[in-house]
């Protein structure tokens, strides 16, 4: 027998109430029996895309967000064109005037919000118009195929849209407005006056401070007159002066209204059978007129009508931008400034950019911006979190790019935004979800993430930065974020699973952990095999047979695959240090394989790039012979150990940070570990070696040495934080090994030690690198003991032959016998 | 169409590749961790990327460029992903690996 679904209607198929029913489905699929009231003829589309429509950059097709196929394949029952016009709350069932009804146990009302039309003479005209929906939008059109004249009353965003919609369709357009500068509601007046400059250059006119009284026609609308008399010709006239709540149906419900519906922080009217969601709500006095804090709504009244009853609606901040393409511009908060506020100002006329920024006690109230506004985020973020900007508030105004001293461009600067920072504002979408979503879903191209985010498919301004996301998240090899569980798809267990049932029962090869474990493929995927080849290995580091096959091709091979397909070689220079005799050979080698690029690397050596995968093992014997060892600049290892000249030759060096980086090389190259980990030694806290920002970095002082753990540079770089102090070479050793150790028992494979210090806390790492002597000691001597099978060079193995098959092709078939 | 003797079936470690070279560009021959053999295009449908270099597991590839799936029975990509990757016949007989290859035009 089939269980009786809770049935839920909905009034309304616009976007907040089809935004409900989306993540109500997401969150539980089955529960609801789903019935869709809707006023307009189509089926859900996004109605901030109507200025593009109307200005001909897009089709009405492609703003549609739910198309009738979507309500099929789930089970939704939609009626188009049918507003309902009583919900009788005794019975629970809604009703339309031509005689539809559905019963219902939970109601939603998203009617959202009616234009408001000046109750001046001449309102009912035919060419006069609001601008709310695609027959709005519509009726724009066909009026600019007959007329020439369009007068947009009202100059705010939709009525700036609308005119520059209308003057793109070949209409002379004039904008009234009552204000004396435009879009006082987001904008101050300089800003307002930039702007109103630049539409005057587009060839908008405008009106303002202008009252209009009457709308003049006999038959169809023919001008307009303002109070002071002065009367305008007009073939259409947009009326775009303000909206308000839809409440008419649920105030004649007897539902508790204000200006809108009046709903608690669950979306939930005063009758607990109705929630109510959009512009045609109240929340805490608020109501709002821009998606964002909608679908905020969207996923609370989500929420409760999943029954998880966990999240709470607190009202949003919003920020605005015009879309109007080639305008940049972007306002946040309050910017008026009050009693007790400061102002911060930009102003440069020449490159046509505007900046204010108001703050109170050091953080941001609000924010206008005109002109450049790649900073917009950044600011809402702050504004958002309440950030104390005392210590960089002289720069603030340049913009986050300048905070730094690396200049970096606008492009980089969105590298530089927290993860919680806000990127597509429509959608409530967050850098950290987008480049989570890039690198886990292995996304390319902008359409891929608009599928799998949502991010850039609502209004499209943040489009730019989706893109600035990608160039810069792409292109390495991906550090795959800190592993919640499962693993992967292959299992159920997460990594601290596997590595405990490891040591449980002893396993100790990849087959038999699949078989013990109930691995769900095979031989498992790209993901978990090179993670269990760490974990067994890490186990049994004198006895485990290294699976090769489970390696990322740069370590099976022992070297970085490019592009095109060839390899790159980069020996070891200890310490970064290297003589003639050395620079000679690799000129050598470089001059005999016919080496297309030779590169000083970021870490301190020289890399070969473009070696065919045949010369390889060639090329090693060569740079055995002249007495080098690999750099595993390829690997999941020990890499580079930086330093810079130390006391030995710096006027201002404190010790001998160039040996003991060498020594530290010398003690810890070959060790494999959970991700990369470079090692850098400064001689004295100028910090040449930039070793606070390395998973080890030694900083000598005149005292001894400080050691520092768990930076990294890459996309988000992290400072270390400060391990301890030591005062003898010895010393650093042992805590370097101790500390290289514990991660390797205790991270998860990919996990750097900066996100694994941030997921453990640097109290572990101390309370055993540095409190307890003796698991130091043990640790160290476990360290070492590894070492001794791992500092074998791979290099010169393969050199003498291991692994011969590799590097040559099965077969050559030449020609093709015909 | 002719079949060519490439090798036997030990040439090609158990979850490896090797390539053979041909008029026809570079073919990636995969032994998968059944003994089963499959034989595609070296070229990753998404940029070129040499299969036989990725990580082989069940009948699948991951390239080791940007870690697209391919399929090892049609090449195909494995969603989200799309392309495909031009896939040639080989069998086992008596040990040897036989490679189908088109005639030379
Ligand atoms: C060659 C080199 C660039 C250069 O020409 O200077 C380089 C090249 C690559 N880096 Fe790097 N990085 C190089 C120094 C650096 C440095 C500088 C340093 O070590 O002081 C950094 C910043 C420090 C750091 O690691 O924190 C650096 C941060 C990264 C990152 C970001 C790491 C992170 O934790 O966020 C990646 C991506 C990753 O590993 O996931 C990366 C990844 C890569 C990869 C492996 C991308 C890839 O998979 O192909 C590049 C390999 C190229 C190749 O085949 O040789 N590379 N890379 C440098 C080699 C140094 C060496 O001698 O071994
Ligand atoms: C031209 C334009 C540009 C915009 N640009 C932006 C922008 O750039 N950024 C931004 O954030 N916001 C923008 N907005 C605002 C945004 O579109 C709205 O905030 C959002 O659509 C409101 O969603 P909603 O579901 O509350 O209302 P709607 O999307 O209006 O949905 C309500 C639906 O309910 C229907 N309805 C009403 N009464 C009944 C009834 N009794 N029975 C059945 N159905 C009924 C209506 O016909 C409508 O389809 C823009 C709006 C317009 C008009
Ligand atoms: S070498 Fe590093 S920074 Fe340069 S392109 Fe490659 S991954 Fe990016
Ligand atoms: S070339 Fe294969 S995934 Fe990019």
């Amino acid at each position: 027998m089939a269980i009786k679904k809770t049935r839920l209607v909905v009034i309304g198929n616009g976007m907040a109430g089809i935004r409900t029913v989306e993540e109500l489905i997401k969150m539980s699929p089955d529960e609801y029996d789903i019935t869709v009231f809707g006023a307009e003829p189509q089926p859900n589309y996004n109605r901030i895309l109507l200025s593009p429509v109307l200005s001909g950059e897009m089709t009405f097709q492609e703003t549609v967000l739910n198309d009738w196929g979507w309500y099929q394949e789930n089970h939704i029952t939609l009626h188009t064109g049918k507003p309902v016009t009583k919900i009788h709350r005794k019975q629970c069932v809604v009703s339309t005037d031509d005689g539809l009804s559905a019963p219902y146990d939970r109601l939603l009302i998203a009617t959202g919000s009616i234009p408001f039309m000046l109750p001046v003479p001449g309102i009912d005209l035919p060419g006069v118009v609001a601008y709310r929906s695609i027959q709005d939008v519509e009726a724009m059109l066909a009026a600019a195929q007959t007329g020439k004249r369009a007068v947009v009353i009202g100059g705010g965003l939709l009525g700036l849209e609308a005119a520059n919609g209308l003057s793109l369709r070949g209409m002379e357009v004039s904008v009234v407005h009552i204000n004396d500068w435009l879009m006082e509601r987001q904008l101050d007046k300089a800003g307002g006056d930039l702007l109103t400059a630049e539409l005057r250059k587009r060839g908008l006119n405008f009106y303002l401070t202008h009252q209009t009284e009457a709308i003049l026609g006999e038959q169809h609308v023919t001008g307009l007159r303002f109070k002071n008399g002065l009367e305008i010709d007009a073939d259409l006239v947009v009326m775009t002066v303000g909206i308000r709540p839809s409440i008419a149906l649920a105030k004649s419900a007897g539902i508790y209204c204000e200006r809108g519906i009046v709903v608690n922080d669950t979306m939930q009217t005063f009758d607990p059978k109705i929630y109510s969601v959009g512009e045609c709500v109240q929340h805490r006095g608020q109501t709002y007129g821009l998606v964002a804090p909608l679908f905020e709504q969207a996923k609370v009244a989500a929420n409760h009508l999943a029954e998880f009853g966990r999240m709470r609606y607190e009202g949003s901040l919003v920020s605005t931008k015009l879309k109007v393409t080639g305008i940049d511009l972007f306002s946040a908060g309050d910017f008026h400034a009050a009693e007790g506020d400061e102002e911060l100002l930009l102003q440069d006329t020449s490159r046509g950019v505007y900046k204010k920024l108001i703050l109170r006690d050091n953080r941001l109230r609000g924010a206008v911006m005109y002109g450049d506004t790649v900073d917009g985020p950044w600011y809402f973020q702050m504004l958002r979190d309440g950030t104390d900007v005392s210590e960089f508030r002289e720069h603030i105004l340049f913009g986050q790019a300048h905070l730094g001293d690396s200049g970096r461009s606008g492009a980089a600067s969105v590298m530089n935004m927290a993860d919680s920072a806000e990127i597509c504002g429509c959608n409530g979408i967050n850098k950290g979800m987008i480049v989570k979503a890039i690198i886990e879903k292995k996304l390319f191209t902008i359409e891929e993430v608009r599928a799998h985010t949502k991010a850039s498919s609502s209004c499209g301004s943040c489009t730019g930065l989706v893109e600035a996301l990608l160039a810069n998240t792409l292109g390495g090899d991906y550090s795959a974020s800190p592993n919640k569980k499962p693993m992967c798809p292959c299992t159920e267990l997460s990594h601290d699973d596997v590595r405990a049932a490891i040591s449980k029962h002893s396993l100790e090869s990849m087959p038999q952990l699949m078989q013990t474990l109930n691995w769900k493929t095979p031989d498992g995927c790209a993901s978990c095999r090179p993670a269990l080849n760490f974990y067994l290995l890490a186990a049994a580091p004198d006895t485990y047979q290294d699976d090769s096959h489970s390696r990322f091709i740069n370590e099976r091979v022992h070297a970085n695959i490019q592009k095109d397909g060839t390899y790159s070689v980069i020996p070891r220079i200890w310490g970064g240090v290297t003589s003639p005799a050395e620079l000679r050979a690799i000129a050598d080698i470089a001059d005999k394989y016919e080496v297309p690029t030779v590169k000083f690397t970021g870490g301190q050596r020289l890399d070969l790039l473009g070696v065919t995968k045949e010369n390889l093992p060639k090329m090693w014997g060569d740079l055995v012979a002249a007495g080098f060892v690999s750099g595993h600049a390829y690997g999941k290892a020990l890499r580079t150990v930086k330093t810079c000249v130390g006391s030995e030759w710096c006027r201002f060096g404190t010790q001998d940070s160039t040996g003991l980086g060498i020594q530290m090389e010398k003690e810890t190259w070959g060790s494999w570990t959970p991700h990369k980990f470079k090692i850098a030694v400064s001689g004295c806290p100028r910090n040449c070696a930039e070793a606070t920002i390395k998973d080890f970095g030694v900083v000598c002082v005149d005292s001894g040495y400080e050691l520092h753990v768990g930076g990294n540079g890459g996309i988000k770089v992290r400072v270390t934080d400060f391990l301890c102090k030591v005062s003898t070479e010895a010393e650093v050793l042992e805590y370097c090994g101790a500390f290289m150790q514990l991660y390797r028992e205790d991270a998860h494979y990919l996990e750097r030690t900066a996100p694994w210090i941030e997921r453990t806390g640097l109290t572990h790492i101390k309370q055993r690198v540095v409190d307890d002597a003796s698991m130091r000691a043990e640790l160290y001597a476990r360290f070492l003991q590894s070492q001794t099978s791992a500092q074998i060079d791979p290099w010169k193995a393969r050199a003498e032959g291991k692994d011969a098959a590799e590097y040559v092709p099965l077969m050559a078939v030449a020609e093709m016998a015909n | 169409m002719n079949w060519i003797q490439i090798g036997k079936l030990e040439d090609i470690p158990r979850q490896g590749a090797r390539t053979v070279t041909t008029p026809h560009g570079e073919i990636a021959v995969f032994r998968t961790i059944d003994d089963q053999v499959f034989a595609l295009n070296n070229r990753c449908p998404h940029k070129n990327g040499p299969l036989a270099q990725g990580i082989v597991h069940g009948h699948r590839v991951t390239c080791p460029l940007h870690s697209w799936v391919i399929s090892l029975e049609n090449g195909e990509a494995v969603a989200p992903d799309t392309g495909c990757a031009h896939r040639y016949n080989v069998k086992l007989e008596h040990g040897e690996l036989l490679l189908q290859l088109p005639d030379k035009k």
